[in-house]
């Protein structure tokens, strides 16, 4: 348990981390939203000041951390300039969307990397493993940005599949079946760009990784003890091989969010991503750091439920934890 | 031995497109911001061999295009004249890596300008625009990897070497930026820099932001290396005979991180290349006229042209080769450090 407390520990001070230095980037700021107003005529700069004034703008930055701190503490995130409101339920909204897309594709990826590895791990070197790694190769070369584009024009012109946006018109009159259907369908783009563009890495470790396993003695010893053959590949080897996998399964949350994040913009995703982009040319201070912490819980979130994977899957961790 | 051939090889592959790039002037027909309003969105043309009466021509040539009648917008080869194709053709004057004039173009056409990947919305010639954007993307990737391998250096060695609380302190922010998923962290970073800059400002601004964001990862491998050439004997020895920790880090330990480094700037500058592809695509990069591979891309984020003109992808593809290559280079010098470390390890275990 002492493991677990000291990577939660570890969670908290990463989350606290982001936010200082989040923060100290926003102190770099030449300028801020309200910059504009003094340009025009018929705003007084008593009114500028005012508006800064409220918004505690004209105050020293560790006074404004705290002040942030404790607006977190209470729920709030701060509050957008642009949208005259708290930032959290605005957050939370697009937050949702966007775990929506990241969840499904993390575990899609996951669900295909997986066998498709092992299969090739346990056919190392021949035909269908070279195939497979000659595709994986290929596209791996392919960048999100490249792969997420090309697979919008492919809708665009074939008209398979709905481009941009959550769910059509008209959405709450239809029947349950039909929302998900309608949901799935809007679904189906970003997170085959997401997928694609994760599933290479994946399935190239899951493959190394494995392969390194199978070579093992105590596997050489299973195998001649006739057990079947599905059995050693999932039960033994890929146990076996799970220690790093787990540890590029958090990583892999983050590379995943920082992927959405351009997919949304490309597909017109309503998530973190487009609000995002907004916020950074409107000059939104709070909802960008709003959104860049969100990201940080979310990808923190991820890394603690690989800590836990790990805690489970690998009793070497468990047996260091336990002698206090 | 082969381990080597195929990184020579890979190295060629890279060179002959860095060259490409590097003397857009000469391959690309035009100038990238010359604009020929008559010609939006022309689609791109086909060379000939055979013209309309199947009569064969030994040099190739084109039909330039013409509205239909009654369009606005498709374009029709207009079969009654030819205009031939003409190789290392005197055309507009270029600066050759920025300084040497010429007017020496790899192909052109006398009477007819020729679209060899179709025109933008200004009637720019696109072939052109992807040449010249590339030295824009490359240039950035290649800077934004330098400045990120020097910072990563200095971090990595400073805390490798000297050790104690400044080796955890640096170490923690290190993994600070190791943690935070890199677009957001690029955008923060990009978010609180000014927006509305000139162009060379603009590029200069998204090589450095690109720059800072990655040091993480080098620096704590280089730390790793330094740890253990600290403690060699021939740095034992020199520092021994009085040696300065300057000249230590700088004549022994910083010789001993280079096949590191090598190794990360290969994988990082196709990684920074699509960094200044993304920033310039959602509009935080480099600005008109100058184009970028991201830039170039940005047309498509309207859905008219997304349906209608699809050479507007092409540039999107032009990084592929250049990704190919790098991952290749990466790939043979991660194999080659793993060799010469397993190699390093097993003669130091005999001693």
């Amino acid at each position: 348990m002492r493991y677990l407390l000291r990577r939660a520990l570890h969670a908290v001070f990463l989350l606290f981390g982001a936010s200082l230095l989040t923060f100290l980037f926003s102190a770099l700021t030449p300028g801020n939203y309200f910059d504009e107003m003094r340009l025009n005529p018929q705003i007084s700069p008593e009114t500028v000041a005012a508006l800064h004034a409220q918004y505690q703008l004209d105050r020293p930055l560790p006074v404004r951390y705290a002040h942030w701190l404790n607006a977190v503490a209470h729920g709030e995130l701060g509050f957008s300039f642009a949208y005259n409101s708290p930032v959290a339920p605005l957050l939370w909204v697009r937050a949702r969307n966007t775990l929506l897309l990241t969840v499904t594709a993390t575990l899609l990826a996951w669900f295909i990397a997986l066998p498709l590895g092992v299969w090739s791990a346990a056919r190392f070197g021949r035909a269908p493993d070279r195939v497979l790694s000659w595709t994986t190769a290929t596209l791996l070369v392919v960048p999100d940005l490249v792969l997420a584009l090309g697979l919008l024009i492919l809708a665009v012109r074939t008209g398979w599949f709905p481009t941009g946006g959550l769910v059509s018109v008209g959405f709450d009159e239809l029947s349950p079946f039909h929302k998900l259907r309608d949901l799935a369908s809007h679904m189906t783009l970003p997170v085959a760009a997401l997928v694609l563009a994760t599933l290479p890495m994946l399935v190239r470790h899951v493959r190394a990784s494995v392969a390194e396993v199978l070579d093992a003695p105590y596997l050489r010893a299973a195998r001649s003890h006739g057990i079947p053959r599905r059995k050693l590949l999932y039960g033994y080897a890929l146990r076996a091989a799970a220690n790093p996998l787990i540890s590029l399964f958090g990583f892999s949350v983050g590379a995943l969010l920082s992927g959405s994040l351009l997919v949304e913009v490309v597909m017109s995703w309503p998530g973190l991503g487009p609000l995002l982009l907004e916020s950074i040319l409107a000059r939104d201070l709070y909802v960008v750091i709003g959104g860049v912490l969100l990201s940080m819980i979310f990808l923190v979130a991820g890394n603690l439920f690989a800590d836990v994977l790990l805690y489970w899957a690998d009793p070497r961790i468990r047996t260091v934890a336990s002698p206090k | 031995m082969s381990q080597r051939r195929k990184l020579t090889k890979w190295l060629v592959v890279l060179v002959f497109l860095h060259c490409i790039v590097a003397g857009a002037g000469f391959f690309a027909p035009y100038d990238p911001v010359e604009q020929d309003r008559e010609r939006p969105y022309l689609p791109p043309m086909r060379v000939h061999l055979m013209d309309a009466q199947n009569h064969l021509h030994l040099r190739p040539f084109f039909y330039s295009l013409r509205l239909r009648t009654g369009s606005f917008d498709q374009y029709e080869e207009d079969t009654a004249t030819i205009v031939p194709l003409k190789f290392f053709e005197h055309g507009v004057v270029y600066h050759l890596l920025g300084f040497a004039p010429a007017h020496l173009h790899l192909f052109g056409a006398s009477g007819a300008r020729i679209y060899l990947l179709g025109s933008d919305a200004y009637g720019r010639d696109q072939l052109s625009r992807i040449l010249y954007g590339g030295q824009v993307s490359l240039l950035a990737g290649l800077l934004g990897a330098g400045i990120t391998l020097f910072l990563g250096a200095l971090v990595g060695m400073a805390a490798g070497y000297y050790g104690g609380w400044r080796d955890e302190l640096l170490m923690r922010v290190a993994e600070l930026f190791l943690a935070l998923p890199w677009l957001y962290l690029l955008f923060a970073l990009r978010a609180f820099l000014p927006l509305a800059v000139s162009p060379l400002e603009a590029f200069l601004l998204v090589v450095v932001v690109i720059g800072m964001v990655g040091w993480a990862r080098p620096a704590r491998l280089v730390r790793g290396v330094v740890l253990s050439v600290k403690e060699r004997d021939f740095v034992r020895a020199a520092r021994g005979f009085g040696a300065s920790d300057i000249y230590l880090l700088r004549r022994h330990i910083l010789p001993e991180t280079a096949s590191v480094l090598l190794t990360q700037a290969a994988i990082l500058v196709p990684q920074f290349v699509l960094a200044e592809m993304t920033l310039s695509f959602l509009g935080l990069g480099v600005p008109e006229p100058m184009s970028s591979w991201g830039s170039l891309l940005a047309s498509l984020q309207q859905y008219s042209v997304l349906v209608s003109y699809w050479w507007m992808y092409l540039p999107a593809l032009a990084i592929v080769p250049f990704f190919l290559g790098y991952l290749g280079l990466a790939s043979a010098l991660q194999h080659r450090t793993s060799l010469y470390k397993i190699e390093e390890q097993g003669g130091w275990n005999l001693s």
